[in-house]
């Protein structure tokens, strides 16, 4: 039976490494897996805050800065791991990516099983053109949630 | 420590990308900047040959929390230089249409971004974590003001449904009922928290302002009326040019507005409070008065009261909208292009919107001009903190930062539209 789960891609397309959670989900979404919606995602978060009550599974994947290497890729499982105070998420909205995560959690909406991809950034001038070492950190990503939504079906 | 420099680098809970530096010398503030970083976005440039009926959707992707002010400003204009009037049951849709943004818009900022401020809480999840029932009220509002702009504009965000003209398509009566239920539950809440932020705590703040709004004789103005002041302005919308000015600063990606020969004021929510009292609902009348209001408001930290107040009255004039609607027979109105000039200001979450085309018989535009509300707060927000600041120096680094910010969220200014992260420097000299 197929899973019914929802990958949101976050990002702004015109400030450039922003745009990485939008190529992941465009590569997944190339992909047409069975049981799997794909979003991509401007990061406001009273939206995000709608879309991931409608769903029991969700993985998000966004722009972060901790101040690790850029092309560094952190993935916490929102139920174990919380992420570090020093992380986060890019955002030009007053109530972002973080905040509605935050939020779901406080008023206890967090989706029972919730994956965050963050690809350590470091340029988020204007521009469509990504760092090369952000862009090459794309397939890794997307090989990872590959093999989370295989467990994740055989749960 | 006479003189500093206050330096605060991100000013959090504001729609875009700026900063806030003060300098304070002999323990007066000597200057105060606004900087707006977001980088320019040349809309008017870029409406520059394109059809006119496509000024509508263009410049609803100024913004993703107040697109139908863009839609709904730009149809008036363009209907003004058509010599095209829009009435009836399709001005009543446009009406609650705006309703729905107002809602939605003033509600994340009532809850979610100002409302922390006053508890305490440096984010709404924090304030969740302590209040998680009132959160959730202010997020099931915030979804009826979604639901009405995705029920008559097609999605929630950069709605697609409204046209020159009218709509492109309507609904029936029946299609209403399901929001009417949800629009009901909304108006209890918005009462409810009309009450919950009267008991805030409030800093003695006032000062004389220049309160710029539309006005209209029969309504609370939202698409139509003149613009007016408390200080005798009253002017046909065709006249703003002849009475405001943008003006470009050294510091800031956005241009600031004045009245020539006057200087800064003040558009939003206490503007409109101001100078429309009498036409709120009763309803809304009388739960501002609950409130503790007067019938103007001259303390911008009580604009957290004046929002929840037009909240109340958009869940109000929709439901009454909606009780009143006949499905009309066209879902717009035919016109034929001219050369000419159109003007309108129709009244966005957070002020007074302009925009001006001028098109030629095709229709094509000529030339656009669209003055955003945060532009025409900009001078006022910067005064406040003038004199805000004077009050609260004695603070600690961190609190007297944490007051300008709050200071600043009076106005739930968006950096995107005027032009769009906002950091803040104060800066003490020693």
């Amino acid at each position: 039976m197929a899973t019914r789960m929802l990958l949101v891609g976050i990002g702004n397309p015109y400030r450039s490494d922003d745009r990485v959670g939008l190529l992941v989900i465009q590569m997944l979404k190339s992909k047409q897996l069975p049981g799997i919606t794909c979003i991509e995602h401007n990061g406001d978060g009273a939206d995000l805050l709608e879309i991931m009550a409608q769903a029991e599974r969700v993985i998000l994947i966004d722009a972060v800065k901790s101040g690790v290497v850029p092309g560094t890729i952190h993935r916490f499982d929102m139920h174990t791991t919380w992420w570090p105070s020093a992380m986060t998420f890019i955002s030009s909205h007053a109530f972002g990516v973080g905040e509605a995560i935050q939020l779901a959690r406080a008023i206890k909406q967090l989706p029972a099983y919730l994956l965050i991809y963050g690809i350590e950034c470091s340029n988020f001038g204007t521009g469509t053109v990504l760092s090369p070492v952000v862009e090459q950190a794309v397939p890794g990503v997307v090989d990872l949630i590959l093999e989370d939504i295989q467990a994740s079906t055989l749960r | 420590m006479k003189n500093r420099n206050i330096i605060v680098d991100y000013l959090a809970r504001v729609e875009g990308e700026g900063s806030l530096f003060i300098k304070i010398r002999d323990g007066a503030i000597s200057d105060v900047k606004l900087k707006i970083m977001e980088p320019p976005r040349f809309f008017e440039a870029l409406l520059r040959g394109r059809a006119c009926t496509e000024a509508p959707d263009i410049t609803a992707r100024i913004c993703g929390i107040c697109p139908v002010a863009y839609q709904m400003s730009a149809v008036h204009a363009l209907e003004d230089a058509c010599q095209l009037k829009v009435e009836g049951q399709l001005r009543a849709l446009r009406r609650l249409l705006y309703c729905g943004e107002w809602i939605e818009s003033h509600t994340l900022h009532v809850y979610m971004l100002h409302a922390p401020d006053f508890l305490g809480y440096s984010s709404a999840w924090q304030m969740a974590q302590d209040y998680p029932d009132i959160v959730k009220r202010g997020l099931q509002m915030k979804k009826a003001g979604n639901a009405v702009i995705e029920f008559l504009g097609g999605r929630a965000v950069h709605p697609v449904n409204v046209r020159v003209g009218g709509f492109y398509k309507l609904a029936t009566r029946s299609e209403f009922a399901p929001l009417v239920e949800q629009l009901g539950r909304g108006r209890d809440a918005a009462l409810e928290t009309v009450r919950w932020v009267a008991q805030l705590p409030f800093p003695d703040f006032q000062r004389d302002y220049e309160f710029v709004a539309l006005s209209h004789p029969d309504e609370y103005a939202m698409n139509e009326g003149r613009l007016c002041s408390n200080k005798g302005l009253n002017i046909a919308v065709q006249d703003y040019d002849d009475y405001f000015i943008e003006e470009q600063v050294p510091y800031s990606n956005a241009l600031q507005s004045r009245i020539k020969g006057r200087g800064a004021y003040f558009t939003g929510p206490m503007a409109r409070y101001n100078l429309n009292f009498a036409r709120l609902s009763p309803l809304a009348q009388e739960a501002a008065c609950a409130a503790g209001l007067e019938e103007s408001c001259q303390n911008p930290f009580q604009s957290i009261i004046v929002r929840s107040v037009e909240i109340l009255y958009a869940f109000d004039e929709a439901l009454r909208i909606i009780e009143e609607y006949d499905m009309p027979v066209q879902a717009s109105l035919p016109f034929q292009p001219r050369a000419a000039t159109g003007y309108a200001c129709t009244e966005a979450p957070r002020g007074t919107l302009y925009h001006r085309y001028s098109i030629d018989d095709e229709g094509i535009i000529l030339n656009a001009r669209i003055v955003p509300p945060t532009s025409q707060n900009q001078k006022t927000i910067e005064q406040d903190l003038r004199y805000y600041v004077a009050q609260v120096i004695h603070l600690p680094e961190q609190e007297l930062t944490w007051k300008c910010e709050q200071a600043i969220r009076n106005y739930d200014p968006c950096l995107s539209c005027s032009t769009h992260f906002l950091k803040v420097h104060i800066e003490h000299e020693s």
